[in-house]
């Protein structure tokens, strides 16, 4: 029973970091109506800029920077290579974030090197002891941050006046700009929030085991999060996160003893196989809008 | 064609129909349907296209072997560009997951022509037209039982799910290791014998390279033919409909499911045979080899050529696998850039942020692609001198 308390606990730790990224995507696609494949490489450049801040700033200054850098380069993505596109098909603007992603990545990996780089968390590998259960102490600091970071995301959607004019844009951008919401500052706004997101994300994915070059492919993960969730709910992007967090956390504890047929690793792909199975039942996800067209 | 004119009664002889109307020197005016649907509708069409087949078949004899390697490649990847062209580009259907389908093709053929009792999975069917066919039905399957969810789900849902479903086939190829001989390992890809002649082993056609190299160029002028001609008929303008406006599609009486259905089985039919003659070049087949990046580079060659020509597809499948062996000579030329993968920046660096750099200027600058530079030049000379 612990053993299983431990594994849902390091799903949920892992699920919050996915939340985090998938957030970021539905902050994009709400203002664009477009998914950003640009996701993964700005979550692996956010973890390399924490790598090379943390031994000069100390951990969590560097992070803070770091993150805030990313959202900086986001902003100056969005600003070339995005704006321009406005009014283009959204599969269009979603391949050039593709090309972007490919781009950005090989700046990223020659920064890395071939070796694993280590973040300078403060975290690693330790263990504390929650009653009974023994669990790693990242998995607890990935939470706590992916908490307050939501909370705040919330608040600022809810409550702000620069919130406001997002919902208002993603809502009706036409109706917006009528009433004078600058939709254009909106679409760079959530470009920099999730770069934040992206950064901080691969900050925590840095944790313990470090980043190499093949870690871009945990952002994709935020992939079947969001379509779990529905492409356009922040809410369902944090359940999504978290469901796909403990669903890989569980296979990767239980499938090689009762599943062994599936093969080793399994658990990797195992987000996958949630969302087609969510997809045939909902397709539009657990939370998403319903698109209805009319003729 | 003729079929939507056979019933009526309005059939009548006054639409003329055939070649015989053509007005000489001027090649745009047609005066029957035959004429607006043909496949090569102008004369400078006609002639241009038989003189590059021409000119392909003539550098079989004139390039050294390396190149006609690089060559033959660039046909089979145009093949499977042409494939992911029917779906994205014609029926407007978004697919990452075209690496899915040529792996299965790739390895249908290999198990087809396999030697049978080795370590891996093998029948010793070594014909090409027993595997190459066979290969493409198997990936239509798979495209077929995987359209159900393409016709529920729209726009970007569909990219992602065609992009799980990348993960999912790389995990299982990866883990069946009867079939595939697992990760680093790899097996030995299909033989191409035709009537009991080796095609890769230097024959009475030539050389090895020389003769894979006609192989492919017989097949992607075979493949490319169809398409064109699957694009002009009925199912053709089927597929545009979709893509144009699904809802209107519907509502004009396209049956949306059948075409989605249709659109995925038969591009994932080309996406197949490429897979199975692909590998055929190199004679082993390994399992990473089917990851997204792969789709991407079907992706990147389907937007840089141009969307919805087959024409296109091609020449962005030659461009693309041209780039490679360009960026290899770069480190003679610009000492900065080094050979050497460990130093940085190096030529596979260049070549990675070259395919990113030009997907995304292609895309803001020139949407059409190669295909649309073509079309600017050409409108250029036609109204030359006068052209502003």
């Amino acid at each position: 029973m612990t053993g299983t308390l431990e594994t849902i606990i390091r799903g949920l730790g892992n699920g919050s970091v996915y939340a985090l990224l998938a957030l970021g995507f539905v902050i994009i696609y709400k203002a664009t109506r477009v998914i950003s494949f640009a996701q993964p490489a700005l979550m692996l450049a956010g973890a390399v800029a924490v790598s090379y801040l943390a031994p000069v700033t100390g951990f969590y200054l560097g992070a803070l920077l770091a993150a805030l850098l990313i959202a900086a380069v986001a902003l100056g993505i969005e600003r070339v290579a995005i704006r321009p596109m406005v009014g283009r098909p959204v599969f269009v603007v979603a391949i050039i974030t593709l090309g972007i992603d490919v781009v950005v990545r090989v700046v990223v990996n020659s920064l890395i090197g071939r070796d694993v780089r280590q973040v300078g968390d403060p975290w690693g590998f330790d263990l504390v002891a929650l009653g009974p259960l023994v669990v790693q102490q990242r998995w607890l600091a990935m939470m706590a941050a992916a908490a307050a970071l939501v909370t705040l995301l919330f608040a600022f959607f809810r409550h702000s006046k620069y919130g406001l004019a997002m919902r208002a844009a993603a809502y009706d951008q036409e109706t917006a700009l009528a009433q004078g919401v600058s939709v254009s500052a909106v679409f760079a706004v959530s470009w920099a929030l999730a770069g934040f997101l992206a950064a901080v994300a691969g900050m925590f994915v840095g944790t313990g085991q470090g980043i190499e070059q093949t870690t871009w492919i945990v952002a994709l993960k935020a992939l079947p999060a969001i379509i779990v969730g529905g492409l356009d709910s922040l809410g369902g992007a944090v359940a999504g996160g978290l469901v796909i967090g403990v669903v890989e956390s569980l296979f990767q504890s239980y499938q090689g003893a009762y599943l062994p047929w599936l093969g080793q690793n399994f658990a990797i792909v195992s987000p996958y196989v949630v969302m087609l199975v969510v997809l045939l039942v909902r397709p539009y996800g657990l939370f998403g809008t319903r698109e209805v067209e009319r003729v | 064609m003729s079929g939507t004119r056979a019933g009526g009664p309005s059939a009548a002889p006054a639409i003329p129909t055939g070649r015989s109307r053509r007005v000489r020197g001027r090649p745009l005016l047609h005066t029957s349907y035959a004429q607006d649907m043909a496949l090569l509708d102008t004369r400078a069409k006609r002639v241009s296209a038989a003189a590059l087949v021409l000119l392909a078949l003539a550098l079989s004899a004139v390039l050294t072997d390396p190149a006609l390697e690089v060559l033959a490649a660039a046909y089979v990847l145009a093949i499977g560009a042409i494939g992911l062209n029917i779906v994205t580009g014609y029926a407007g259907q978004v697919s990452l997951g075209h690496a899915f389908f040529v792996a299965i093709g790739a390895y249908t053929a290999a198990a087809l022509s396999g030697p049978p009792g080795g370590d891996t999975l093998g029948y010793g069917i070594t014909e090409i037209w027993v595997w190459l066919p066979a290969a493409g039905l198997a990936a239509a399957a798979a495209g077929v039982l995987v359209a159900p969810l393409a016709t529920r789900l729209r726009g970007l849902y569909l990219a992602i799910v065609t992009l799980g479903l990348v993960f999912l086939g790389e995990h299982v190829f990866k883990e069946w290791q009867e079939l595939t001989g697992g990760v680093g390992v790899g097996r030995e890809a299909a033989v191409p014998t035709l009537l009991g002649v080796r095609l890769d082993q230097d024959g009475a056609f030539g050389t090895r390279e020389q003769q894979l190299y006609l192989l492919m160029l017989v097949l992607l002028v075979v493949f490319a033919v169809a398409a064109r001609n699957l694009a002009r008929s009925r199912v053709g303008r089927a597929f545009a409909a979709i893509r144009d406006r699904d809802i209107a599609a519907a509502v004009i009486g396209v049956p949306l499911t059948r075409y989605k259905v249709l659109a995925f089985g038969v591009s994932s039919f080309y996406a197949g045979c490429a897979g199975a003659l692909l590998f055929t070049l190199s004679g082993y087949v390994e399992p990473g080899s089917f990851n997204l990046l792969l789709s991407v580079q079907f992706i990147a060659m389907v937007l840089i050529g141009g969307v919805a020509t087959v024409s296109g597809a091609i020449a962005g499948a030659l461009f693309l696998s041209l780039l490679q062996p360009l960026t290899r000579a770069l480190p003679a030329l610009v000492p900065v850039i080094s050979g050497d993968t460990t130093q940085t920046p190096n030529v596979f660096q260049v070549e990675t942020v070259l395919y990113g750099l030009l997907i995304v200027l292609f895309l803001i600058f020139e949407p059409r692609g190669l295909f649309g530079l073509w079309i600017r030049v050409r409108n250029y000379w036609k109204s030359w001198p006068f052209s502003y």
